[in-house]
């Protein structure tokens, strides 16, 4: 089954802006799925509509079989929603903000009391149940809003750069703590400006620039389309200055004393160039990728669809012309 | 969605506005209670004993049913206005809209909020003006009652209107200031609207809070400038009017949804 279908779906605001060009989107029971894009491109429109905080301007949408239009009812109850920035009643307390978004739910107060204990103690919040939010710290704020979209129990949670400003702990914390909710059978779509976040827990992946959908696929699939990727060694030599290194056939740079950066396409392998420095006597120490692999991809897929894009405007203008 | 289902959301915003006015009641609940005090001593006790009666009665008996409809005007307008639109600026309105809360239910809950309000200030505005008046009778509970149940609906409507098109804080501070302050003061809270000369008498006719004020005199002390039926059925139309206004700004959500 299907979590979320979108068909066509656009959005122009007032003032003739279109922020949605008719996207087409599938997200199957279970996933894991990445919604990627730069700035202004589209996602939070797009998840705006979703959780009916937006008004879309055609298309449709349905998640989990519900639609958007005539079972809005049914279609809010299986959401979950973490958006992007703070949008709880910062004087209120930890415990009445997940425990009244329970009520809007219509989950009854006890049971709503009960489960905001499960989830603010998985959350790590449980100690500060009775703080105002107000005296939280970023990342704790953060948690609560998981901990808030969580207390109906939803089938898809739909977060909206859940870990923008938290630092690297907490950051892999919550990562840990997504997949095992995930593992345990919610559906869930995260919206991320590190790609780092969206190659290490998602299975499937969209990226969204200008409005519309220029990639849509597995990541597995995504980064099997990367033919060449950059090597970062750090190397003993053996006397050897780093500069009179010789690899024949690669692209590298000396990046440091002991560090050089090598580009090596697909179908070269790293074989070889192992071979030629242990000719050379040099030892490689370590090794790690220079840029993030989904990066590349991202900046490559967003460089395409704008050149499409513009190719499609200039033929249309070409032919209005003729 | 069942009625229980509707019913737990709609507890749970009344207990949350509820919640919201009494953990600040120095701002909310204690200023009531101050202005109103000074409004007995300064028109009650002292200029009062200068003017005698008014409508046949002492004119300190005489605005003490006007002075606790101004503070349930004046309590239910601001409670609304202000909960919402710090919810609608701190954009927590958003934990209601992404949920299954109907339109109604949030109505009814805002307004609940401030009916909840409003009724604690007039309780306490009552029993101050017990320090000033030796009879407080009831001439009418059932009009009382109502008049104080529809007065504060209709005021919470308003509220809850004025806070869907404010944009800033400020916006929430200018009905109060040039609307409802003038048609409070002139709507017969300290005079009767006989004593007000020709043209100006007929004119005031158009101001709604008159209707208002002299159905709750009516109930404390059985005497209105305003016949009561009329009265009430003006109370009932201004509610229906605003509620439909309510219900079709947010269900377009006008203001809260791009």
């Amino acid at each position: 089954m299907k979590a979320l279908s979108i068909r066509g779906l656009k959005k122009t605001y007032k003032g003739g802006f279109d922020a949605l060009k008719g996207i087409d989107l599938d997200v199957n029971e279970g996933d894991f799925f990445a919604l990627l894009g730069p700035n202004g491109a589209g996602k939070s429109t797009t998840i705006g509509i979703i959780a009916s905080l937006v008004n879309k301007t055609a298309g449709s949408v349905s998640v989990f079989g519900y639609d958007l239009d005539t079972q809005l009812v049914e279609l809010k109850q299986q959401i979950g929603l973490v958006p992007q920035e703070f949008n709880f009643n910062q004087f209120e307390t930890v415990r009445q903000i997940v425990v009244n978004q329970a009520g809007y739910y219509g989950v009854a107060r006890s049971v709503a009391m009960e489960r905001s204990e499960k989830y603010l103690k998985q959350l790590g919040l449980w100690d500060k149940r009775n703080s105002p939010a107000r005296m939280l710290s970023g990342g704790m704020k953060r948690r609560l809003m998981i901990a808030r979209a969580l207390l109906h129990e939803p089938k898809l949670l739909i977060l909206d750069e859940p870990t923008a400003g938290v630092d690297i702990e907490l950051r892999r914390s919550m990562w840990d703590y997504l997949e095992q909710i995930n593992k345990q059978g919610i559906t869930i779509i995260l919206t991320t400006h590190y790609l780092e976040e969206a190659e290490t827990l998602c299975r499937n992946i969209a990226i969204i620039d200008s409005g519309e959908i220029v990639e849509n696929t597995s990541i597995k699939r995504l980064l099997a389309t990367l033919n060449m990727e950059t090597f970062v060694l750090d190397l003993e030599l053996d006397g050897l200055a780093v500069e009179d290194i010789k690899l024949d056939g690669f692209n590298f740079k000396v990046a440091e004393e002991h560090t050089i950066e090598v580009d090596v396409e697909k179908s070269q392998g790293l074989n070889k160039v192992f071979e030629q420095l242990s000719a050379q006597k040099v030892k490689v120490m370590s090794m790690r990728n220079k840029a993030n692999r989904l990066e590349e991809l991202f900046v490559k897929m967003v460089e395409k669809g704008r050149a499409n894009t513009a190719a499609n405007v200039a033929a249309k203008k070409a032919g209005a012309a003729s | 969605m069942s009625s229980t289902y509707n019913f737990t959301a709609l507890k749970t915003i009344w207990i949350k506005e509820c919640t919201r006015f009494l953990r600040i009641w120095v701002q909310t609940l204690v200023p009531p209670a101050i202005t109103m005090t000074l409004y007995f001593v300064i028109f009650g006790s002292i200029v009062g004993e200068r003017i005698g009666e008014m409508g046949g009665r002492p004119y300190m008996e005489f605005i003490v049913p006007g002075l606790i409809m101004m503070s349930i005007i004046t309590n239910s307008y601001s409670n609304v206005a202000s909960s919402f639109f710090s919810a609608k600026f701190q954009r927590n309105i958003e934990e209601m809209l992404v949920a299954p809360v109907s339109t109604s239910v949030i109505i009814v809950g805002y307004v609940g909020g401030g009916l909840a309000r409003a009724l604690i200030v007039a309780v306490i505005v009552t029993l101050v003006s017990f320090l000033f008046v030796d009879n407080v009778q009831i001439y009418h509970a059932g009009i009382l009652l109502m008049t104080v149940i529809l007065t504060s609906t209709l005021f919470s409507l308003g509220g809850l209107v004025n806070a869907v098109f404010a944009k800033t804080f400020d916006d929430i501070s200018i009905v109060p200031t040039f609307v409802l302050t003038p048609l409070t003061y002139l709507g017969g809270v300290f005079f009767s609207i006989g004593l007000l000369p020709g043209i100006w008498e007929s004119v005031a006719q158009f101001n709604p809070v008159l209707y208002m004020v002299n159905a709750f005199r009516y109930g404390f002390l059985g005497i209105s400038d305003v016949n009561i039926t009329l009265a009430m059925g003006v109370i009932v139309g201004f509610n229906l009017l605003f509620f439909v206004t309510a219900y079709t700004l947010l269900q377009r959500g006008t203001g809260i949804r791009s």
